[in-house]
């Protein structure tokens, strides 16, 4: 076992996973963050807690993740490469292991344009591919960045995004492979609800193997309102909202549209299951986490399976 | 070319204010070419300044003056005289001229402080008439030989080594529909030249030191140095 956490175990013995997703307050509202992550329990096998996303100052993703696994939640702790350079980050990854914490995700960050402090200076020392890497070798190499030797190796399981809706579409799957190549170990996909091209891209990555190599969870983020699907259709970059979605939520009266909503996310968890490759889903129910155990139960994941004790 | 733009006339005036003897100073180099600070903004720039004297019935000695290069002493050197006649320089060169400048001025017998009337802001080039990009960011360790002759180091809203990012939709970059995805752009460069399989490893990590990062850079060349 690379990390032994409770997701490495699950995806090792072949169970199909399920993440969920936790933005920490902005401040240091421990009551808020225990309400939300609340309702995760029992519902999903890690958390991501993420870190400022959209570039909005919030409390930390590893002191959200540390909270997270005091109330017996196992966190995915997200880390940017926005806000810290390789020394921040590889300290940060001690800190985080000595908490508990044994799964991380790396990401490129939000850029700072878009959140509450568009003057800030970003770092982008090191990109998402070259921060896989870097904590792939202080765990299997015992090593820094720098070179220097680990004095107690932080066991991380790592993950990391993937977009198949993001341009050039013919090199997404090309960038899945760099990231498998620096020694990723999960990934969590952008959104999906352009079902047939997220078809495509699962193809494209059966047929070059990566799915043997990295387990790929789908992500899904139920719509709770057609202004919200207009939004993500419209304003997210990188995301792709069919229209007959749209045109779906529309058709139901507005009180039954989160409900269709609902709906909606069940049967793409339905149709994800089916996918070859695909090992378990990501569930991004912003601001809607108390919907999550219906959207889980209603796509018959529920109850979650028990992790394996790690072989000793 | 070094590119630069005019600091609002309310700045300049404001950073001016209790000079009464001016010497507006342009360089023929960059700023010129990038039409900020050369001759011909050196004489708008005097022009508005004394309609603004006119306007406040101010009468203050203004002249202005374009030399060779602001970040060659020699050139520097040669204007000596009237730099010694002056309360202030505004210079309208990039930052190492208003600096160099600043050095010789300085060290004259009355020392004179020269003050910026420009903004750097970016290494680039003329993409239209009028229209100037970024292109370069000097960090010391050129790549373009991987990205096509595009740099993802200045080009990329993220400096991304190993992208493009998610947000890369369209060929434009998520932060400014008005920026294109470096990364769709090399992308595309390697596709036409053949030459994809730049970008299908990962670029391991990169040693800054080179860039800003290793501290404020010095160039030596031991057969020219005197």
């Amino acid at each position: 076992m690379k990390s032994g956490s409770k997701l490495e175990r699950l995806l090792q013995a072949g169970e199909f996973v399920v993440t969920g997703e936790c933005g920490p307050p902005k401040g240091a509202n421990v009551d808020k963050l225990r309400q939300k992550a609340e309702h995760l329990v029992g519902y999903v096998d890690a958390v991501n807690v993420t870190d400022n996303q959209t570039a909005i100052v919030r409390m930390s993703s590893i002191g959200a993740s540390a909270l997270l696994v005091q109330m017996g939640l196992e966190p995915v702790m997200q880390m940017v490469c926005r806000d810290r350079n390789r020394i921040a980050m590889q300290s940060d990854i001690f800190g985080a292991h000595a908490l508990g914490i044994r799964n991380i995700l790396c990401l490129s960050g939000d850029h700072q344009r878009f959140g509450n402090h568009a003057g800030a200076k970003n770092v982008y020392d090191v990109d998402s591919v070259q921060l896989i890497d870097m904590v792939r070798r202080m765990r299997d190499e015992g090593q820094v960045q720098g070179g220097d030797e680990i004095d107690g190796v932080p066991r991380m399981f790592i993950g990391a995004a993937a977009n198949p809706f993001g341009d050039p579409f013919e090199f997404r799957v090309v960038r899945l492979a760099k990231k498998v190549a620096a020694g990723v170990d999960f990934i969590q996909t952008q959104c999906i609800y352009n079902m047939d091209k997220f078809k495509t891209w699962m193809g494209q990555v059966v047929d070059r193997g990566l799915h043997e190599k990295v387990h790929i969870l789908a992500g899904v983020t139920p719509l709770k309102s057609l202004g919200m699907a207009r939004y993500m259709a419209k304003n997210v970059s990188g995301i792709e909202v069919p229209g007959e979605l749209i045109k779906r939520i529309k058709g139901v009266s507005k009180e039954k549209r989160a409900a269709e909503g609902i709906k909606i996310c069940t049967e793409q968890i339905q149709q994800l299951r089916e996918i070859p490759g695909v090992a378990g889903i990501h569930m991004m129910a912003i601001e809607w986490e108390h919907k999550v155990p219906e959207i889980i139960k209603g796509a018959g994941l529920y109850p979650r399976p028990r992790p394996p004790d790690e072989p000793s | 070319m070094i590119v630069a733009e005019e600091k609002p006339l309310q700045e300049i005036e404001s950073s001016l204010a209790g000079f009464e003897k001016l010497l507006v100073l342009g360089c023929r180099g960059c700023v010129t070419v990038c039409n900020t600070g050369g001759e011909k903004e050196v004489e708008a720039l005097c022009a508005k300044l004394r309609l603004a004297d006119r306007a406040s019935q101010r009468r203050r000695r203004i002249e202005g003056l374009a030399i060779e290069r602001q970040c060659d002493y020699e050139f520097i050197e040669a204007i000596r005289p009237q730099l010694e006649e002056v309360d202030a320089v505004l210079s309208l060169a990039c930052g190492a001229g208003v600096q160099h400048v600043a050095e010789v001025a300085a060290g004259l017998q009355r020392p004179v402080p020269v003050l910026p009337g420009v903004n750097t802001t970016f290494l680039g080039a003329a993409v239209q008439e009028g229209v100037w990009a970024e292109r370069c960011q000097g960090c010391g360790n050129c790549v373009l030989e991987i990205t096509g002759g595009i740099c993802p180091v200045a080009r990329c809203s993220k400096s991304l080594l190993n992208g493009p990012c998610g947000g890369s939709s369209g060929g434009k970059c998520e932060i400014d529909p008005e920026i294109d995805c470096a990364w769709q752009l090399i992308y595309d460069r390697l596709k036409l030249l053949g030459r994809l399989e730049n970008i299908s490893r990962v670029i391991p990590i990169r040693d800054w030191s080179s860039s800003r990062d290793g501290g404020p850079r010095r160039r030596i060349r031991e057969d020219l140095k005197r």
